[in-house]
């Protein structure tokens, strides 16, 4: 059963929701694209529903709403060593399937790899309520179906935009209160079919064959053509490397913070250690390494199952 | 709950300058770690380095810098009393229990001697514990020798091996890299020897085939790779070659393992 709603009974729930939550979804921000007279679609936070931009696909993730590019971890001050506080608030991310997805990547990472929680991003990921947008068409350049990450059925309310005509399903009781319309058939769904197929090697084979994929010409390809920015890894909802980073401030050296900050296995300075060795230098290794911690490593050491990130095509 | 990035406090207890850019540096610690661990090591405001345990006992903890960037150059020029920041130890070390009545060669070349000094003093402090220990040491040239107070004290007890590169003109000990020396070495049981190999890429690249070409099984050899860790716990990437976690599962690696990872 769904419940349906208009754009006012919808930024009615959004006044009352902003009360407890941050609420944050894809936005349109005029004129900040990459190129001049260019938007930029990315995460923001909304008060409204012409707020949120459903109609282009956004160029970053909204994993910086739960790990930020820059993150203070502690602020110094002579020999001390403080923890800054975080909003009491909650954080509703309003998101397609394919980014809640990756959101469970990133849980892997940060909660489940070695021995310990990454403490800074567990208090943001708690917050996390997952208000899912219904997609069923995607856009021209996405492949969540071969990934498997077309579907989230874990979401706390999921949402069809249908302009003034907007219907949702709350799975998650702690929301009733908030939207408030008539009760409808409402079941959601998910794309099946996108204008593109990603064929993705079956693991096995890659693990018989690692010499060969290691060498394949393919990456002496990426060797030429590839500069090396990063972008890719900045755009990429499942990417978390990150760097620490001291700084102190000028008009008091004496105090400053310790941050983290994203990095990219894609970048110079990535490798480096002391005394000048580096690894992975040509860009064609970066993209090789990039590749097969998404498409095999991580499957072979951190696949959960949720999501069948790589299947057989 | 706990912040895992949290570093304590470590008093500067003394620092024993080893060369002109290598210098160790004692600080008040009764962390117990296995051989062959590091430690997250920083000064607030300049950063955060990973650098292996040198030696320990349960009132100190050694660590050997090299001062070659920000954070290693700011360390030096700390005084006794001064206070270094500490997160860890991470990794695994060295299995010294698998070590136990096996002939054992050491294989270091420069720094790489500082994660194995611990392994060596405990030797010279337990000799029974394995039959025979060969130390094979590298550098580049003789001022850039470490600790070499503690390398007479090993010639007391183990056959010691101090090559350097390019000597100069007083200096009358071997030249030439370790792998020159290690076709004559003497190894009566390759199946019961245990073989370290601590050092630059290529030295431990070339000197584990010069082993495994005595015949070494590859299961016997062992190797510590240096990377850049930025968290120590799994979550920066840094550090990571195919699925493998140097700070994890790492720095030391049995050769078996240690081959399969491709950069």
């Amino acid at each position: 059963m769904g419940v349906e709603l208009n754009a006012k009974s919808f930024n009615d729930a959004l006044k009352i929701l902003s009360i407890k939550y941050k609420i944050f979804a894809p936005v349109r921000l005029k004129g900040k694209g990459a190129f001049s007279d260019t938007d930029l679609v990315t995460y923001g936070e909304i008060s409204s529903y012409k707020d949120i931009e459903l109609s282009e696909k956004s160029r970053y993730s909204p994993k910086e709403v739960i790990y930020p590019i820059t993150q203070t971890l502690f602020y110094f001050t002579e020999d001390e060593y403080k923890e800054p506080e975080i909003d009491d608030k909650g954080i509703v991310v309003f998101l397609r399937p394919c980014d809640a997805n990756s959101y469970l990547k990133l849980d892997n990472i940060f909660l489940k790899n070695g021995p310990y929680e990454d403490n800074y991003y567990k208090r943001l990921r708690d917050k996390v309520k997952f208000f899912v947008i219904e997609c069923t068409k995607g856009f021209s350049t996405c492949f969540c179906v071969s990934t498997g990450s077309n579907k989230f059925l874990d979401y706390d309310v999921f949402f069809r935009f249908d302009d003034d005509k907007i219907t949702c399903d709350i799975k998650n009781e702690e929301f009733s209160y908030a939207f408030s319309g008539k009760e409808v058939e409402f079941s959601p769904e998910f794309i099946e079919k996108n204008e593109i197929d990603v064929k993705l090697p079956d693991i096995g084979k890659i693990s018989q064959k690692v010499e060969y994929v290691f060498n394949h010409e393919l990456w002496d390809e990426y060797t030429k053509r590839c500069i090396a920015c990063g972008r890719c890894t900045v755009s990429c909802p499942t990417c978390s490397c990150f760097s620490m980073q001291d700084i102190f401030y000028k008009d008091n050296p004496k105090c400053g913070e310790r941050r983290r900050v994203w990095a990219s296995c894609m970048v110079d300075g990535f490798t480096d250690v002391a005394g000048g060795h580096s690894y992975r230098q040509k860009y064609g290794e970066r993209m090789r390494f990039k590749v097969m911690h998404k498409i095999y490593d991580y499957k072979k050491t951190l696949q959960h199952n949720n999501v069948h990130w790589l299947r057989k095509v | 709950m706990t912040n895992v990035y949290m570093p304590r406090k470590a008093e500067i207890i003394s620092i024993i300058p080893q060369t002109d850019i290598d210098y160790t540096f004692r600080l008040k610690s009764d962390i117990l770690p296995q051989h062959g661990q590091f430690l997250q090591v920083s000064i607030p405001k300049i950063g955060e380095a990973p650098i292996s345990i040198s030696d320990y006992t349960d009132e100190y903890i050694e660590l050997t810098i090299r001062k070659v960037g920000t954070v290693t150059d700011a360390i030096h020029e700390l005084k006794p009393g001064d206070l270094l920041f500490i997160r860890g130890p991470y990794g695994h070390g060295f299995p010294v229990e698998d070590f136990k009545n096996k002939n054992v060669v050491i294989a270091a070349g420069g720094t790489g001697l500082a994660p194995v000094k611990s392994i060596i003093n405990r030797y010279y402090r337990n000799p029974k514990e394995i039959k025979k220990l060969n130390i094979l040491m590298g550098f580049k040239s003789p001022k850039d020798i470490l600790f070499e107070d503690e390398i007479k004290k090993w010639k007391e007890k183990f056959d010691v091996l101090l090559t350097v590169d390019n000597g100069n003109e007083t200096w009358t000990g071997n030249t030439g890299l370790i792998t020159k020396f290690i076709p004559d070495l003497k190894i009566e049981n390759p199946d019961d020897t245990i073989v370290i190999v601590v050092g630059p890429p290529m030295m431990m690249k070339f000197t584990c085939l010069e082993f495994l070409k005595r015949s070494i099984p590859e299961k016997n050899i062992w190797v510590s790779f240096e990377r850049k860790m930025s968290c120590g716990i799994g979550k920066c990437g840094h550090c990571k070659i195919n699925e493998t976690y140097v700070c994890l599962e790492g720095p030391v690696f049995n050769y078996t393992k240690s081959k399969q990872l491709l950069d």
